[in-house]
C-alpha cells in the first residue's frame, strides 16, 4: 500500500515524527456530571427535549397513553424487553421486530408509528440514545412517520458527560449508536423550520 | 489587475434580491447562536473552546499515531480504511468501490470534501448516479451549484426559486410553500434510498480509538444514507480525527450550537463498521476513506497547522461582514468565509487567488465565534505576508511598494504624522457643518465611487489626548 506509506510519512515528516513514537495522553476532558434526582432529571428531560414528552405516573397510565397515541395505526415495534412487559406489543396492529432485514424494512416503510425504547435518555441536552442490537434497531426510529418511545425514569442520565463515563466507547457495544434530539427537521428554505424530512415529524417519549 | 474573485464581488453588491436574502438567513444564524452560548445559558462555554483548541492540537501534534490506530480498529471490526493522497485518489477509490459491489445509485449525505475532490462528477463519468440527500444539497445538485455555506447550502435561495427548480427539474406542480417542497423531495429521495446499492457520507468526527466516524445532521438523511443500502463509504479528511468518544462530551456541546444554534441537532450517530451479529439492519461492507489531499502541506506548517481544527461549523460566515456582503458562491475553491480565505489559498497554492487573504475587514468577529479557536484574523495576516513575499521584484507594483514605505516612515515620527493629518484636512474639499464627503480627491475617489466618507474630526485623537489626560 503506497499510499498509506507516502500518506504516514508526509504527516511524520511534517511533524518531525519517527514511526512509533510514542504519544503523550491526550489532554483530560471536562467531565462534569451534575447530582440530579431523579425527579431534577426527567424534569429537565422534558423541558430540553425537542420533541413531545409525557410522564406516566404508572405502567397501567403508560398503556394509555400509548393505546392513544397508536389509534389502531399499523405499527412495528423493536424487542426491547420493556415494552412487552407493559404489554405494549400485544395492542393490535403491533408488529414486532421480524428477524428479517428486508422484511423489517417493508415493515417500516409500511408503519404509521414506529414503537421503540432506548438504551438511555439524556436530561440536559434533551435527547434519547439509542444503540442498535438485539432490542434495538436502526430504522424503526427513523422511517416510519410517527416515533413513539417507552423508558423507564431510570434511564435518564443527566448529561452527555455521564453518558461518555458510563458508555466509554459506544462501539464496544454495537455498530450504531444514535443520539435522538427531537423530530427529523430542516431549515434549508429560507429558514423555514419544516418537520418530516427524511425521518419521523413527530416524535414522543413516555417515561414510566 | 481584477481577478474573477474581484469582478464576481461586484456581481454580488448589485444583487439586491441576494443581498437581502444573505442578511435573514446570516442574522438568523448567528442570533440562535448567541443565544445558546450566552453565559446564563452555557457558563463553561468559553472553558469548552479551549478544551476542543487543546484536543485538536494535540491529536494533529500526533496525527500519525491516531491515524493508525483508528486504521487497527476499523479493520478488526471488518471495515476497510482506504489512504488518498489526492483528489483523484479517493474518487477513483469510491468508484473502484463501486465497481466491486456492482453499485448504480449511490445516495449521498451532505460532505463538503466529497465537494473538495468533486466525486459527484467523477461518479456520473463512470455510469454510477449519485444522490444527495440534504434537503439544501438536493436543490443545490438540481440546480447544478456548489453549495452557498457550509451549513445551509441553498441559503442565498428563496421559496420561489426552489419552486421554480421543482417545476423544471422534477415536473411537479408550482408550489411556494416550503413544507410543501420538503415532502416532495421526502417522496422523491425515500424511493432513492430504498434502491441505492450505495451511501456516501462525509464524517465531522473520526473517533480514533473508537473507530468510528461521527455524523450530525437534523433531517435524518444521514441516517437513511448509512443504514439503508448494502455498502457504506464514509469520506474524511485526515484532520477529522479525535482522540476518544469521551472527546465528543466537549464537541458535540459545541458543534450544533455553533452550527446551527441548536444544544444538541436532531440526529447524531456514531458509526462503528458493519452491521454486526444481532443486528437485522446496517450496511454489510463499510469503507472509510483518509483524504489527504494537500492537508499535510498544511500541517508542515507551524505557523498555519491550526486551520486543520475546523469543524466546519459555519459560523465565521455568519458574523463575516465580506461574506455578508459578497456571498458564498464568490469564494472561490469549496470552503467559503473566513475560512475558506484561509484554507483555500493553503490547498490551491498561494499563487492561486491570492486576492483572498486581503479580502477582509480584519475586524477579528471570525475568531471570536470560533468554537475551536482558531486565530483566523492572524491566518489571515500570516498569508498576506507570504503572499508578498513570494511576489518577484518584477510584479510587485512600485507606487504601492513607495507609498508604504512612505507610510512607514510617516508613523515612525510622531510630529510629521501629526502634521500629515493637518495636512490631509485642508486638501481635502472644504465641507459645511458635517456632511460626508461624496467626491473625493484622486487617491480617495475610488471610495468615494461607490461610498461616502466620513469627514475628518474637528480635533485629532491626539490633540484630544492631551487635553483630556489628566496633569500629572
Amino acid at each position: 500500500m503506497p499510499e498509506r506509506e507516502n500518506i504516514l510519512s508526509n504527516v511524520r515528516s511534517a511533524l518531525g515524527r519517527r514511526g512509533g513514537q510514542p504519544v503523550p495522553e491526550p489532554p483530560p476532558v471536562r467531565i462534569v456530571v451534575p447530582e440530579w434526582s431523579r425527579e431534577e432529571r426527567v424534569r429537565r428531560f422534558s423541558q430540553n427535549f425537542n420533541g413531545d414528552t409525557f410522564v406516566a405516573p404508572s405502567q397501567d397510565e403508560a398503556r394509555r397513553f400509548v393505546a392513544g397515541k397508536l389509534d389502531g395505526r399499523d405499527t412495528v415495534s423493536s424487542k426491547e424487553s420493556f415494552l412487552g412487559e407493559l404489554g405494549l406489543t400485544d395492542f393490535p396492529n403491533v408488529r414486532l421486530a421480524p428477524d428479517d432485514a428486508g422484511e423489517l424494512r417493508e415493515l417500516c416503510i409500511e408503519a404509521g408509528v414506529g414503537l421503540t425504547g432506548a438504551t438511555y435518555a439524556i436530561a440536559d441536552p434533551g435527547a434519547l440514545v439509542v444503540l442498535a442490537g438485539r432490542e434495538e434497531e436502526r430504522l424503526i426510529s427513523l422511517v416510519p412517520p410517527r416515533h413513539i418511545a417507552v423508558i423507564p425514569a431510570d434511564r435518564i442520565l443527566t448529561s452527555l458527560d455521564e453518558l461518555f463515563t458510563i458508555l466509554p466507547d459506544p462501539a464496544r457495544e454495537s455498530s450504531s449508536m444514535v443520539l435522538i434530539g427531537g423530530p427529523s427537521r430542516t431549515g434549508d428554505i429560507e429558514m423555514t423550520l419544516t418537520l418530516g424530512v427524511h425521518g419521523p415529524r413527530e416524535v414522543c417519549v413516555v417515561i414510566v | 489587475m481584477s481577478t474573477i474573485f474581484e469582478q464576481e464581488i461586484h456581481v454580488a453588491l448589485s444583487d439586491l434580491k441576494l443581498q437581502k436574502t444573505i442578511t435573514a438567513a446570516t442574522d438568523r444564524f448567528s442570533e440562535k447562536r448567541r443565544d445558546v452560548v450566552a453565559p446564563d445559558v452555557l457558563p463553561e462555554y468559553q472553558e469548552l473552546r479551549g478544551h476542543a483548541n487543546r484536543l485538536k492540537q494535540h491529536t494533529l501534534d500526533h496525527l500519525d499515531y491516531y491515524l493508525e490506530t483508528v486504521e487497527e480498529r476499523i479493520q478488526s471490526r471488518g471495515g476497510h480504511v482506504v489512504w488518498c493522497a489526492d483528489a483523484e485518489a479517493a474518487v477513483n477509490a469510491v468508484v473502484a468501490i463501486s465497481h466491486e459491489h456492482g453499485a448504480k445509485l449511490a445516495v449521498k449525505s451532505k460532505s463538503m470534501v466529497s465537494e473538495e475532490i468533486h466525486l459527484n462528477e467523477a461518479l456520473e463519468a463512470n455510469g454510477i448516479e449519485p444522490v444527495e440527500t440534504d434537503l439544501g444539497e438536493y436543490i443545490q445538485q438540481l440546480a447544478r451549484e456548489r453549495p452557498y455555506h457550509i451549513v445551509a447550502p441553498a441559503l442565498h435561495k428563496t421559496r420561489g426559486d426552489v419552486a421554480d427548480l421543482f417545476v423544471e427539474k422534477l415536473g411537479v406542480e408550482r408550489n411556494e410553500e416550503p413544507e410543501e417542497l420538503t415532502q416532495i423531495a421526502r417522496c422523491v429521495l425515500r424511493e432513492k434510498f430504498l434502491h441505492a446499492d450505495m451511501g456516501i457520507s462525509g464524517a465531522n468526527f473520526v473517533v480514533a480509538e473508537s473507530g468510528a466516524v461521527v455524523l450530525v445532521e437534523n433531517e435524518g438523511n444521514i441516517r437513511m444514507t448509512t443504514s439503508a443500502p448494502r455498502v457504506h463509504v464514509a469520506v474524511a479528511g485526515i484532520e477529522k480525527l479525535i482522540p476518544r468518544a469521551a472527546d465528543l462530551a466537549v464537541f458535540l456541546k459545541l458543534l450544533g450550537r455553533s452550527g446551527s444554534g441548536q444544544p444538541i441537532t436532531s440526529y447524531t450517530s456514531f458509526l462503528s463498521g458493519p452491521r454486526r451479529e444481532g443486528e437485522i439492519n446496517g450496511p454489510e461492507e463499510f469503507y472509510l476513506l483518509l483524504v489527504d489531499n494537500g492537508r499535510t502541506r498544511i500541517l508542515a506548517d507551524d505557523e498555519k497547522r491550526q486551520t486543520l481544527y475546523c469543524i466546519r461549523c459555519g459560523a465565521c460566515a455568519n458574523v463575516c461582514p465580506v461574506y455578508r456582503r459578497i456571498g458564498g458562491h464568490t469564494y472561490p475553491g469549496t470552503y467559503s468565509g473566513p475560512i475558506g480565505a484561509i484554507l483555500t489559498p493553503q490547498f490551491a497554492g498561494l499563487g492561486h487567488e491570492p486576492a483572498l487573504p486581503f479580502a477582509s475587514s480584519l475586524c477579528g468577529a471570525c475568531g471570536e465565534v470560533c468554537p475551536v479557536k482558531i486565530d483566523i484574523p492572524r491566518m489571515l495576516l500570516a498569508l498576506r505576508r507570504d503572499i508578498k513575499k513570494g511576489e518577484t521584484r518584477e510584479n510587485r507594483w512600485l507606487p504601492e511598494k513607495l507609498a508604504f514605505q512612505g507610510w512607514r516612515w510617516v508613523i515612525r515620527h510622531p510630529w510629521v504624522f501629526e502634521r500629515a493629518g493637518f495636512f490631509a484636512k485642508a486638501f481635502l474639499p472644504s465641507q459645511d457643518g458635517d456632511s460626508w464627503i461624496r467626491t473625493g480627491p484622486v487617491p480617495l475617489a475610488p471610495w468615494t465611487d461607490t461610498r461616502d466618507f466620513p469627514p475628518p474630526a474637528d480635533r485629532s485623537f491626539r490633540q484630544l489626548w492631551r487635553s483630556r489626560r489628566p496633569k500629572q
